[in-house]
């Protein structure tokens, strides 16, 4: 496989502040890569630079092997589909998706062939002689990501293209973008904060933090592999425990909370110096009332705190008893637990290798994934 | 490559910033150094000229100069005044009060007036006013007068006539603020119980001040180097500043008198405009939009 | 208080009285001065002597009629060719400067700013008196130092176009920088990111997306000018605008040709300050 996109070491400094820290990672062609973070993570800034709207501080910035070090933006072979789309109001639409082809010099039959091809490719035939103000928020956005497709970019940029868009449409339009882009086969770079955006359509997710990459791999992974404290919290949900690891006579590791529960681990841990940690599970990964003889399972005696009620999403709010530590559990679909009411008392479990576990707080774990 | 990016980007700084630059400093800044340089340039007995202070000598030495100048001042600030207290209720009834579809038919009649030259709108007056005036006319014919009055020529009138021809200058800007008000701020305030006077006072004047402010510079300058009206409506021996300049210019060709007084009345706006704005802690390149 | 409120009776009608006077006010000279300019008489005033044209139309021997007085005529034919010099040079400058202002950046653009900002608080008399002292002192330079005898620097159409050129760009360059304000700089990003030049971003994106508040600044320019009186004063030379023309009219009585102008003047005003307007409404929906 080529490589469309190489970011190598780039670093951008807004005065004494670091944005971007020292990032790197390649980008195959045809791939839909995400960059995942939180507001302030970098991630603009990042893109910005890639699109030719920023220099990097240091570092270098490739495209199918091209350094595109003092390339213009109105010359590099990227397509930015911006935050706020930025579809020209003062055009319709034909003329928006034209706009880039005339440019570049095109005139006549071609334009007008490459246009409407491209309106049937994003869902929207016979929509050039609308205005953008008479399109719906997801025409919109399709004429946005038309507007830059059109162009044949070598990587197409998207900088939260789908923030705009209420819950509903946004849940549609991220089966419609992954779809649309294994039909063109285009690169996608896609930035966003939303991790259900990223984990729906990319193939590589890379999730960003403080200027940076805090773990690069797959949907998958991310999720049931988190390499760090940070990715365990930021991606899917999570319960956090903070315990100190301890090791019996033979060689077992526990995790110990400070209201007395001891509860197995699996792996090795460094305990020589400091023995705290931070243990993850997973709401999904509690097991309600399991059987008393699975003995290989970590149970607690809780009472039931709250009913989160939210349809396929529903959970329970327990606390171990005598305790007002809150864990989180999700209930299961078949309205077993229906009779569940607060301060009722229950017994939760969990399997050893459901959780994980981060020394300290902020552990980067970037370089090692790599 | 760097570099020739950077000098692209100045290349269209240079287009924008050449005209703008020659303008601000061929007829803006030259001209004053020029005026101040003039003012302080005077003809000895022989004919020979050099630098004095006799003109700014003569202003102070003269009664009828600064007594001139100091009725200008006090007149344009009572002007401005007025001006104000009469925008206030105009632009909040129609921007708060009128129906919503009224208010684009206000703010057209509005304007309307404001875009015909002032000397058409003094003249207008002129003819409403004068001793042969219609108000006279019609005073006469319903026999509520038995001579016609002459109600031009007066410091009232003139006070009017120069109330009328700035007004719009104040409600525009203020309509513009209020119009950003929230309703709901003033629903909120009468929902805690408020008076109307409360409200005026703790809620729209506050918020309104930039408005008020450049609405009241504007008007001030205004007035203050307004030359028609107090030449026409005002009376004969009730000199307004500006003319003072216009006779030393263009009657007694003396432009050393007159660059001094121009300098004069230049200096005076500003500084009560400056105060102005310390006053009620606004910014001036904030204010004038 | 206000629409949504509970409001009594009294405060209601005592607003709606204040308004009413309010434009009878402002509307009473114009509507006097424009009726009067259909009353057959040789003075602007009342009795009603019944309605003629003559004063728009009339050729002697007692009353000229407007399009029949030659000075008025020319005074208006002088006004269009100032009024057309400044609103070219103003709406050029002013839209220039917008460009500056809100897109470039460097030093000294605080003060510079400023300046540009001054002749708005600059009496119009004081900036006649300036420029015309300023252009004597280059005019007598030149004659001097090259024996160049200079028109330029003479009292005169040219200079009268500069002085009313030096404030009314201020007005077109903020009409235009509050529109540029709002202007959405990521629309120029996207059309870079598109592969269009800098020019090519100023005058498919940038300029269309300013063109209604150009267009509103240029008829702005235009009225402004064609009704200056301040700084005209001072600079005119031989050929008199309308306002100077009119002014000696008004101060040494005249007869209802004055109104016909008058009428005429205030039609055509208001019927480009509608258009402008309705334009502009049109454009912010």
């Amino acid at each position: 496989m080529k490589i469309a996109l190489s970011v190598k070491n780039v670093s951008k400094y807004f005065g004494d502040f670091k944005a971007v820290d020292n990032v790197s990672f390649d980008v195959e062609d045809g791939k839909f890569f995400s960059i995942l973070g939180p507001s302030g993570s970098g991630k603009t800034t990042l893109l910005r630079m890639i699109a030719g709207f920023y220099e990097p501080s240091s570092g270098k910035i490739e495209i199918r092997g091209e350094d595109m070090a003092g390339v213009e933006p109105n010359k590099r072979p990227v397509n930015l589909v911006f935050q706020n789309l930025a579809l020209f109001p003062m055009m319709n639409v034909f003329e928006n998706i034209a706009f880039g082809l005339k440019r570049r010099g095109e005139r006549g039959k071609i334009v007008k062939d490459k246009v409407e091809a491209m309106l049937e490719r994003v869902g929207l035939p016979g929509f050039g002689n609308r205005k953008i103000g008479q399109l719906s928020g997801g025409q919109k956005q399709r004429v946005a990501i038309a507007r830059a497709l059109v162009l044949e970019p070598s990587v197409l940029l998207l900088d939260e293209p789908l923030g705009a868009l209420d819950a509903k449409l946004r849940e549609h339009m991220k089966v419609e973008l992954k779809k649309l882009q294994l039909k063109v086969g285009t690169t996608f770079v896609y930035i966003t904060h939303d991790q259900s955006e990223a984990m729906v359509m990319s193939d590589y997710v890379a999730v960003m933090h403080a200027g940076r990459f805090e773990q690069l791999d797959t949907p998958q992974n991310l999720y049931n592999r988190p390499a760090s404290s940070f990715v365990a919290q930021f991606v899917g949900n999570n319960n956090k425990f903070t315990v100190k690891v301890i090791k019996d006579e033979r060689g077992n590791f526990y995790a110990a909370t400070d209201y007395g529960l001891k509860l197995k681990l699996e792996g090795k841990f460094d305990i020589e110096q400091d023995n705290t940690y931070e243990m993850y599970i997973r709401p999904e990964s509690i097991i309600i009332n399991p059987h008393d003889d699975l003995d290989k399972l970590n149970i607690i005696e809780v009472d039931v705190k709250a009913i989160l009620f939210d349809g396929g999403n529903s959970r329970i709010l327990v606390v171990p008893k005598g305790t007002d530590n809150e864990i989180v559990v999700m209930l299961p679909q078949n309205r077993k637990y229906d009779y569940l009411r607060p301060s009722d008392a229950l017994k939760i479990g969990w399997y050893p290798s459901v959780s994980v576990c981060f020394k300290g707080i902020g552990e980067r774990a970037y370089e090692e994934i790599k | 490559m760097k570099r020739s990016s950077k000098l692209k980007v100045r290349w269209g700084f240079i287009i924008f910033f050449t005209p703008v630059f020659l303008w601000l400093m061929l007829l803006i800044v030259l001209p004053h150094i020029e005026l101040l340089r003039m003012s302080f340039i005077g003809t000895d007995f022989y004919g020979k000229s050099g630098f004095t202070l006799e003109n700014y000598g003569g202003f102070f030495k003269e009664p009828i100069y600064w007594r001139t100048f100091a009725r200008t001042a006090i007149y344009s600030i009572l002007v401005t005044f007025i001006v104000l207290v009469i925008a206030l209720p105009v632009a909040f009834y129609i921007t708060k009060l009128a129906k919503p579809k009224a208010q684009g038919f206000f703010t057209v009649l509005l304007l309307i007036p404001f875009w015909v030259s002032e000397l058409i709108r003094i003249y207008g007056w002129i003819i409403l006013l004068r001793e042969s005036g219609v108000i006279n006319f019609v005073l006469l014919k319903l026999h509520l007068i038995k001579q016609p009055y002459e109600m031009l020529y007066h410091d009232a009138t003139m006070i009017m006539g120069l109330v009328y021809t700035s007004m719009l200058f104040m409600v525009v800007p203020i309509m513009g603020v209020m119009e950003s008000l929230d309703n709901a701020l003033i629903e909120a305030a009468y929902d805690l119980g408020a008076k109307k006077l409360a409200i005026w006072r703790k809620i729209i004047i506050p918020y309104c001040t930039p408005g008020i402010m450049s609405g009241s510079i504007i008007v001030f300058m205004l007035v203050l180097g307004s030359y028609l009206t107090p030449k026409l409506m005002g009376g004969k021996n009730a000199l307004w500043f500006t003319e003072q300049i216009y006779n030393q210019i263009i009657i007694y060709f003396n432009w050393n008198q007159g660059a001094a007084f121009g300098f004069l009345l230049l200096l005076m706006s500003s500084i009560i405009i400056f105060i102005a704005l310390k006053l009620t802690k606004q910014e001036f390149t904030k204010v004038i939009k | 208080m206000i629409r949504t409120l509970p409001r009594s009776t009294a405060y209601t009608t005592g607003f709606k009285i204040f308004i009413i006077l309010y434009f009878t006010f402002l509307f009473a000279p114009l509507l006097v001065t424009m009726v009067l300019a259909f009353n057959d008489s040789m003075f602007p005033s009342l009795p009603w002597n019944g309605f003629t044209l003559d004063w728009f139309f009339g050729n002697g021997p007692k009353k000229y009629g407007i399009f029949h007085d030659s000075i008025n005529l020319r005074a208006i034919y002088n006004s269009f060719r100032v009024a057309i010099g400044v609103t070219i040079l103003s709406t050029i400058v002013g839209t220039m400067a917008a460009f500056l202002f809100e897109q470039e950046d460097f030093k000294f653009k605080n003060l510079l700013y400023f300046l540009m900002i001054a002749p708005m608080v600059i009496p119009g008399v004081i900036l006649g008196i300036s420029i015309l002292m300023f252009s004597n002192a280059v005019g007598t330079f030149f004659d001097k130092t090259f024996g160049w005898n200079i028109k330029l620097f003479d009292p005169g159409i040219w200079l009268v176009i500069l002085g009313q050129f030096s404030f009314i760009t201020t007005i077109v360059a903020l009409l235009v920088i509050a529109r540029l304000k709002k202007f959405d700089r990521t629309l120029e990003e996207a059309a870079y990111n598109l592969g269009a030049k800098r020019w090519e971003v100023i005058w498919f994106i940038t300029l269309k997306y300013l063109r209604p508040s150009i267009i509103g600044g240029a008829a702005v320019a235009f009225l402004m000018s064609f009704e200056n009186f301040n700084t005209t004063l001072f600079l005119v030379g031989p050929d008199a605008t309308l306002p100077i023309t009119l002014y000696l009219q008004v101060r040494d009585g005249s007869t209802p040709v004055i109104n016909a102008i008058a009428f005429l003047l205030i039609v055509t005003t208001s019927t480009i300050a509608l258009i402008n307007l309705y334009a502009s409404r049109k454009i912010e929906e």
